[in-house]
């Protein structure tokens, strides 16, 4: 590790600290219907957005109908996106022509199964990529399509996180609040405004927005080169604010159009966690007891600058392999050393680990360097943050949802351990809730564990394969013969094993990074992903959204002698044991067969062709 | 759920015309008139033609010009339709069989460099289309520039360095060294 790398994580730190109270304060004063300084901005559209979908603003909702309406919401989404993509060629601003006659031969086409999964990727907030966006999609369909459900996908999130912190804090009420409201809310006076400001800041620096189409130059010796153009900004901004991930180009935060500098890379950064660290206070301030969502901060801050400091070190330690062939491994002054396959020179290995922890603590999924070249130390800590749910600050909403769903657990062990109902905000939790939160986890973990060990095992004889999941063109086999879904794999080993389980636990923890080695715009692995894309955001979701209907039901028991304390550093410690214990227990076995057993046998020298 | 459908889908209808329509055309229109160079591309000109852009990388392979790192966008490398690192893991035979090839080139390009080589110039970046090698990658090239182009190595370093980029801040990502940019001004010079 070098200096200036151990300075840029800290000071990151202290940022996101300091921005925690004021946006937390902000987002706490908005939900509760307060006035903010925003309002004399966007209250009128406010009015004006009401009145066009015939939403009224003053009616709350109990949770049944808090969940249709998103549900509802969800499937306007999907229908809209999927719809969009698929009518691309005869839809306007496509200078490149995809879906139509004069598109590029290297284009990909829309075909029924990839819209169907990029419309779930986006509606769900994990934007996984099965495609390329400037080989695939038109100017058209990257922002009313793709950044529309970047907005609104993350002010869901924000309004089920804000929906279990309202049954927390109310008693004996029936309601949780008004979806579409709290829609409105997060989209127009949190999502819009740290978008415009995030996109006019990324463009100042060199992020593209423009119309055009591709610029075709000769370049200096001669040959030609296609400089892609586009809206990417104004999408680019969003993607962050929102945890979305989803890369206007396939490079992602890697390509130079969309992260062109350390500084922009930086601030990449604090735009993913900005919202959720805020939630944490939020939710302090919403159950009148800031310590509380201190104490949800402390915990995540321990995971998250322990995954940092487990990621970082493994990645500037580099591949002990390519060391023996004469390539300097240690960082100099002029060069940074370690793993940098996959990597950018204006990052290095600092800022790289450092986004990729961020990145998949939050459900962001963006990446500024290709976690499949990571060393299998540096991508475990990426697939161990996305299988813990990603709580620790987590997604817009979702990792505020998500860690609560954790205390929920901590408090019930602790409860266990001394024979007493326990309790949370002074709430009681009971069968009920203890169920709920249970089912999520389960429904989860099981998406992530079966899809794996189908893919990695199954067949398909060549005729159902031609359709399932055609191999790729450099792979021909006989009619007669079978073809296996790990055929799509970039790597063999288990790193290939590991491929296959990021894909699955990326699609169902709604991250959207990869280990982008492996091909996964086939049938197969569209419909699968997409299916558990949708089980990983709706039966996360709406168990707790049932919890919060129970919680705001229930009258609060005063703190006696005998109540757990919640805000002190034991409770810190039992929500960070539970964490790492539950997803410990859960993945281990998978983990051991991937990363971790691909550490030992990079170290003794073993490769794989 | 029937009777949310319709406040659903009248919502959406709105926002995607707000965030996806009215949003990215606003900015459009801002940062056209702001930052219009940044907006549409960063291209660099010489003699009034574009040759590229400063941000995105391009194939170098003349002996008189500096070298990018390995590419892996499109067959060729450095194709801006195709943005993609390998994506080869570390313990996959290809990715040694690739750098023990690039390191072998460079050792061939280069015989008057013999220290270790830097990890960048030898691995392919993530996006392919890295616009940027570490100056010890520049510095293990000088030599040949140099020989090529007949000029003092002396001159060459010292072009390096007025074109080496520090950390941000002081403390943000990596010294580094646009080869695009480096090659024009050596171009330039008589």
């Amino acid at each position: 590790m070098t200096a200036s790398g151990v300075l840029q994580i800290v000071v990151y730190f202290l940022i996101l600290l300091a921005l925690t109270k004021p946006v937390g304060t902000f987002m706490a004063r908005l939900f509760a219907g307060e006035r903010t300084f925003l309002h004399p901005l966007f209250r009128p559209l406010e009015r004006l957005i009401y009145k066009l979908s015939g939403v009224r603003e003053e009616t709350e909702q109990r949770w049944t109908q808090y969940a249709a309406s998103l549900l509802a919401f969800s499937i306007a989404g999907f229908v809209f996106a999927y719809l969009i993509q698929r009518l691309q060629g005869i839809l306007p601003l496509n200078p490149q022509h995809f879906g139509a006659a004069g598109a590029p031969p290297s284009a990909t086409p829309v075909t029924p199964d990839l819209a169907f999964n990029t419309a779930a990727s986006f509606v769900t907030n994990t934007n996984w990529q099965s495609y390329s966006g400037e080989s695939t999609f038109s100017y058209l369909v990257q922002m009313a399509a793709l950044t529309v459900q970047n907005f609104v996908s993350a002010a869901a999130g924000i309004a089920v996180a804000i929906a279990l912190i309202r049954g927390f804090a109310r008693q004996q009420m029936t309601s949780i609040g008004n979806f579409w409201v709290d829609i409105t809310r997060a989209t127009l006076y949190l999502l819009l405004p740290l978008s415009v400001v995030g996109a006019l800041f990324l463009c100042s620096q060199g992020v593209l927005q423009n119309l055009h189409a591709n610029t075709v130059v000769k370049t200096v010796e001669g040959a030609l080169q296609s400089i892609p153009q586009g809206p990417v900004a104004s999408q680019e901004a969003i993607k962050m604010v929102g945890t979305n991930g989803g890369g206007f180009f396939g490079a992602n935060s890697a390509h130079p159009f969309e992260n062109p500098t350390p500084l922009t890379n930086f601030v990449q950064m604090l735009m993913i966690f900005v919202i959720p660290a805020g939630l944490t206070y939020t939710f302090g301030k919403m159950v009148r007891d800031t310590r509380q969502g201190w104490a949800i901060f402390a915990a995540c801050s321990v995971m998250f600058l322990a995954g940092v400091f487990i990621a970082y070190p493994a990645e500037q330690a580099g591949n002990p392999i390519l060391a023996h062939h004469g390539i300097r491994s240690s960082p100099t002054a002029g060069q940074p050393g370690g793993n940098m396959e996959g990597k950018e020179v204006r990052f290095g290995i600092a800022s790289s680990a450092l986004f990729a922890v961020i990145t998949t603590d939050a459900s962001c999924g963006a990446v500024n360097g290709m976690h499949d070249s990571y060393t299998p130390l540096g991508g475990l800590v990426p697939l161990f943050n996305i299988e813990t749910g990603e709580v620790i600050f987590g997604g817009t909403g979702a990792g505020m949802y998500g860690i609560l769903l954790y205390a929920i657990l901590a408090v019930f062990i602790a409860g266990l351990m001394v024979g007493r109902t326990p309790e949370y905000i002074g709430k009681k939790i009971e069968q009920k809730e203890v169920k709920m939160a249970m089912l999520a986890l389960i429904a989860t973990a099981a998406s992530t564990l079966v899809f794996s060990g189908i893919s990695s095992v199954a067949t398909f004889d060549w005729d159902h394969s031609k359709y399932l999941n055609p191999p790729p063109a450099t792979l021909k086999p006989a009619p007669a013969s079978s073809v296996p879904p790990t055929a799509n794999l970039n790597n063999s080993g288990p790193h290939g094993f590991s491929e296959i389980l990021y894909a699955y636990s990326s699609a169902t923890g709604n991250n959207g990074s990869a280990f982008g080695g492996i091909n996964t715009n086939t049938p197969w692995y569209n419909a699968t992903m997409g299916a558990a894309m949708l089980i990983g955001r709706f039966l996360f979701l709406l168990p707790l959204l049932a919890a919060a209907g129970s919680l705001a039901g229930k009258k609060k028991v005063p703190a006696t002698s005998g109540t757990f304390p919640t805000h002190g550093p034991l409770f810190v410690c039992l929500l960070v044991g539970t964490v790492v214990i539950v997803g410990a227990l859960t993945f281990f076995p998978a983990l051991s067969l991937g990363p971790i057993v691909e550490h030992f046998l990079m170290y003794s020298g073993k490769l794989f062709t | 759920m029937l009777q949310q459908l319709m406040p659903a889908f009248r919502i959406m209808l709105v926002m995607t015309v707000l965030t996806g329509l009215v949003y990215p055309a606003a900015i459009t229109g801002i940062c056209q008139v702001l930052f219009r160079d940044q907006a549409n591309g960063s291209l660099v000109a010489v003699n009034g033609r574009s040759v590229g852009s400063s941000l995105i990388g391009q194939n170098f392979a003349k002996p008189e010009y500096f070298h990018p790192r390995p590419s892996a966008a499109g067959n060729d490398g450095y194709d801006g339709l195709a943005s993609q690192g390998s994506n080869l893991g570390p313990t996959n035979q290809k990715l040694i069989d690739r750098v023990k090839a690039s390191v072998a080139q460079f050792r061939k390009d280069n015989p008057d460099y013999t220290g270790p080589l830097p990890a960048d110039l030898v691995t392919a970046s993530g996006s392919g289309l890295d616009p940027h090698i570490s100056p010890d990658s520049a510095d293990a090239q000088v030599a040949r520039v140099s020989k090529a182009r007949g000029i003092d190595p002396a001159k060459i370093r010292d072009l390096v360095a007025r074109h080496t980029e520090s950390r941000q801040l002081g403390f943000l990502g990596e010294p580094r060294v646009n080869v695009l940019q480096l090659n024009l001004a050596l171009d330039q010079k008589p």
